[in-house]
């Protein structure tokens, strides 16, 4: 029974064999955490375990005070009846997927993950195993990322042009992960200091203290009023946009760094002046390549309706489900509204 | 056809009309002469023959990405453009150097596709999007299906044209009007100085378009200052009587050649160099009142007439302007003026060629009071048009104001959604919305408009998370939700489940504060559409 291993419960997703929760939502009694994202990493539980890499941001999500132990990749622990190990995931900063081992058979529960390189994060391990966890918040072929360095001579190219006419240039992304890998790969190319607001502030000084390479940054909260910030860039999280907080960027060309923008209408609905295709998430062919790679028997699917992937992959062989059909009742679906 | 893309997007990547204005004179500047003059006629709305059918872009694409059909389709229901989901699910491949001009797909290759057979049309598609990079093959699968929608009006493909050649806008829009021909020649001829018979020739003159009327009539100040007239539910069109034959011209400058032959002939009779403004509208013999809108439409997609048609529906031209006179452009006379010689030049005509009437009060009180009118004499409402204004280009607010009656409403149950298009892809806005029959809820209506982003975020989510069941693009959901609707006319019809049809639905406002149950019944929708 697959539901020995992983059993969705109205809190989130349980492993009765090792009594523990990965990711959930509401205080349990232990959880085991994939990455540091507010939809992932909620406050409240009695203990934690998460990746080592990680336990930086963990711990300004978290609470101080919560405990938490710390595993570095690779390191295998017991919980219960199983041995637990954890291995990058690329998503962002110490993202993890969880093996469990137990029952006679190995899980992978992914979490979020990507299989493009990322200067801010250990990248993807395939971890071989007979039942695998994979999301699909990106589960369509339409989806496909386009390079990095692409991505980045465009964003280079905006900034050129906001700077010969003279405005700022307002890039919304979000706050923990995106942010840091979009300073990480300019730093290869400029020099240049970023504006940051200041819900960006602290996540990326934990960035800093686990020696990650960024531009440097300013607060832009620091700067004098009435400061002009023409030519430069300014980072914010998309939920700036439209607030009086843009008031300070009078003229400001916006661009919005998200996979979402892969679409020209999901790009015009936003109204941002420019999108850039940028996401932490795997795009369809690293969906693909991942269930390939993991070589699992049994596939089951999360986040987003996943529908199309599911049959997609079926058509192609795999036995792949919706992770409801493990039985037990699913939580709420969680809004992907961070971290794409 | 590179440069147009670059072009392309720019005009795509920014909100700023001035942006977008600067982007399409500079790339008339740059671009050669045949090439610029496509691009005025595409970004202008220009209507060609599609080339290619939806059915074999989607054969093509399966084809050469081996995804299943049903994938395809998941993937056109996300995007909401197929264009862009074949340039988006293409594998990535080099592309070829060589750069096709504009001119030279729009005037050899596309035409040589369209005359290909099916089979051997979706070959050539898929050599060519190997050839092409991802921009160029989303603009030209645009090129084949439809038009190229990018925040580009007509109106601003003038003042683009404007800033490039120094002239002003109304002397280009007149240039541009009637079935302008994109070629080298046609784009010097728009640059070239003008002339004083700039008007006269084969084309109609750039349509003068009445606002809304957004507040009170009164806050246009002395009612004596203004002609009201009833807003006809017609075809808008130009007459045009020159060198001694009669040409009629729609509101979208399409010629009607040979489609209202009884006006045709009838304007015959008018002395020469004669251009009228007015509609077209379906009106059977010795009636009080024109024949609806939905009457005239079966006129509408038939080039030749036959007797019977021309028996059932007869047309009449109500005339309300008169712009060109013994072969002199009245347009900068006043209205008043125009309208004394229109009055006088139909004096003598029968009943084929109507002057719109003027409707006339003392005060705007009295002629609310007339308005009340509109519905029964089927017009929609009236128009108020200044006595001194006059014929001006395009939608120029101040002169001439459309004072439409109120709509009719009804409160309906939202109960299927599908995915919308353009910058509503991916959401779910295409809604349908039904009444009560006994205890069963029956569609009425479809309506696309009128939420705020907000409220079709909020709906969306709804949708997606209360969804019934699946037919294809479109969702069932439970009976939950009520909206007010607008529609303009209503009338009974076979070929509704419902029995009725109304026109131009929209939303009027999300009914949070109304259960399923105060819905309206589509028996007294029945009375209304008979009575």
């Amino acid at each position: 029974m697959d539901s020995d291993l992983l059993l969705p419960r109205p809190e989130g997703l349980y492993c009765p064999a090792g009594d523990f929760y990965i990711d959930p939502l509401y205080p349990v009694h232990r959880a085991v955490v994939t990455h540091a994202h507010g939809d992932h990493a909620r406050s409240g539980s009695g203990h934690y375990d998460v990746a080592l890499a990680g336990v930086g941001l963990m711990r300004e999500r978290l609470g101080a005070g919560s405990s938490i132990d710390a595993h570095a990749y690779g390191e295998r622990f017991a919980m219960g009846d199983t041995v637990i190990s954890l291995h990058p995931s690329g998503h962002v900063l110490g993202a993890a997927q969880i093996r469990i081992e137990g029952a006679g058979k190995v899980a992978v529960v992914s979490g979020d993950y990507k299989r493009d390189p990322d200067p801010t994060c250990a990248p993807f391990e395939p971890v071989p195993c007979d039942i695998f966890v994979t999301e699909s918040t990106f589960g369509l072929p339409v989806y496909r990322w386009p390079h990095m360095s692409s991505v980045i001579d465009d964003m280079l190219a905006w900034l050129d042009e906001c700077k010969a006419q003279n405005v700022p240039a307002v890039l919304f992304c979000y706050a923990l992960g995106k942010a840091q890998r979009i300073l990480a790969e300019l730093a290869r190319h400029t020099t240049r200091t970023v504006f940051l607001h200041g819900a960006m502030l602290r996540l990326v000084d934990v960035y800093r203290e686990a020696g990650i390479r960024m531009l440097p940054t300013a607060p832009v909260s620091e700067s004098a009023r009435g400061r002009d910030f023409a030519g430069e860039l300014i980072m914010a999280p998309p939920s700036a946009a439209g607030s009086p907080w843009m008031k300070r960027f009078s003229r400001a060309s916006t661009g919005f760094a998200s996979g979402w923008m892969r679409i020209r209408g999901a790009r015009r609905r936003r109204g941002y002046d420019r999108g850039f295709v940028v996401s932490d998430h795997a795009d369809w062919p690293g969906l693909v390549q991942s269930v390939r790679d993991s070589q699992a028997k049994r596939i089951y699917v999360t986040h987003g309706d996943g529908e199309a992937l599911i049959r997609y992959l079926r058509d192609n062989g795999h036995d792949a489900r919706p992770l409801r059909e493990l039985g037990g009742a699913m939580p709420d679906e969680r809004s992907s509204e961070e971290g794409d | 056809m590179r440069r147009f893309a670059d072009l392309y997007e720019a005009l795509d990547r920014t909100a700023s009309t001035s942006a977008k204005r600067d982007a399409m004179a500079h790339y008339f500047a740059e671009a050669p002469a045949d090439d610029a003059a496509w691009a005025v006629f595409v970004l202008g709305g220009g209507k060609r023959r599609r080339t290619a059918t939806s059915t074999e872009l989607r054969a093509a694409l399966a084809a050469e990405t081996g995804y299943a059909d049903w994938l395809i389709d998941e993937c056109y229901q996300q995007v909401g453009d197929l264009a862009e989901t074949v340039a988006l699910m293409l594998p990535d491949h080099a592309g070829d150097d060589g750069d096709v001009p504009l001119h030279a797909w729009l005037e050899d290759r596309l035409p040589s596709l369209a005359r290909l057979d099916s089979a051997t049309r979706v070959e050539t598609l898929r050599t060519w999007w190997r050839q092409l990079p991802r921009p160029q093959i989303f603009l030209l699968n645009k090129l084949l299906t439809g038009s190229l929608r990018v925040g580009v009006s007509q109106r601003l493909v003038v003042q683009a044209l404007a800033q490039w050649s120094g002239l002003p806008t109304d002397i280009l829009a007149h240039r541009l009007s009637g079935d302008w021909r994109p070629d080298a020649h046609a784009m010097g001829e728009l640059a070239r100085p003008a002339r004083a018979d700039e008007h006269a020739g084969d084309r109609p003159y750039p349509f003068f378009l009445a606002s809304p009327l957004e507040h009170e009539p009164a806050s246009l100040g002395d009612i004596g200052e203004w002609i009201a007239e009833w807003k006809w539910d017609g075809i808008r069109a130009q007459l045009m009587r020159r060198a001694g034959t009669a040409r009629l011209w729609s509101r979208g400058e399409e010629r009607l050649d040979g489609r209202f032959p009884e006006i045709e002939l009838a304007s015959l009779q008018l002395p020469d160099g004669v251009v009228l403004d007015g509609e077209i509208l379906g009106w059977a013999a010795n009636e009080e009142h024109p024949l609806l809108f939905t009457a005239l439409q079966k006129r509408i997609g038939k080039q030749k007439p036959g007797p019977k048609l021309l028996a059932d529906v007869p047309v009449r031209f109500m005339a309300y302007d008169l712009v060109e006179q013994a072969g002199d452009d009245l347009r900068e006379l006043p209205l008043e003026e125009r309208r004394a010689r229109l009055v006088r030049l139909l004096e003598s005509h029968g009943p084929t060629l109507m002057l719109s009437p003027e409707v006339k009060a003392t005060d705007w009180q009295a002629l609310a009071i007339l308005r009340d009118e509109s519905r029964v004499r089927l017009t929609e409402g009236l128009m108020i048009k200044r006595r001194t204004s006059p014929y001006r280009t395009g939608r120029k607010r101040g002169d001439w104001w459309k004072w439409k009656i109120d709509p009719y409403t009804l409160d309906a149950v939202l109960l299927y959604a599908q995915p919308g298009h353009g910058r509503r892809s991916g959401l779910f806005t295409d809604y349908t919305f039904g009444v009560w029959d006994g205890d069963t809820l029956v569609p009425v209506a479809k309506a696309y408009s009128g939420l705020d982003d907000a409220e079709i975020g909020q709906l969306d989510r709804w949708i997606r998370a209360n969804t019934l069941e699946r037919f294809g693009p479109v969702r069932s959901v439970p009976a939950h939700h009520v909206f007010e609707l607008a529609f303009e006319a209503i009338q009974a019809s076979g070929r509704h489940k419902s029995g009725i049809a109304v026109r131009f639905p929209r939303i009027l406002r999300w009914r949070h504060d109304l259960a399923i149950h105060d819905a309206d019944r589509l028996d007294d929708l029945r009375r209304l559409a008979s009575g």
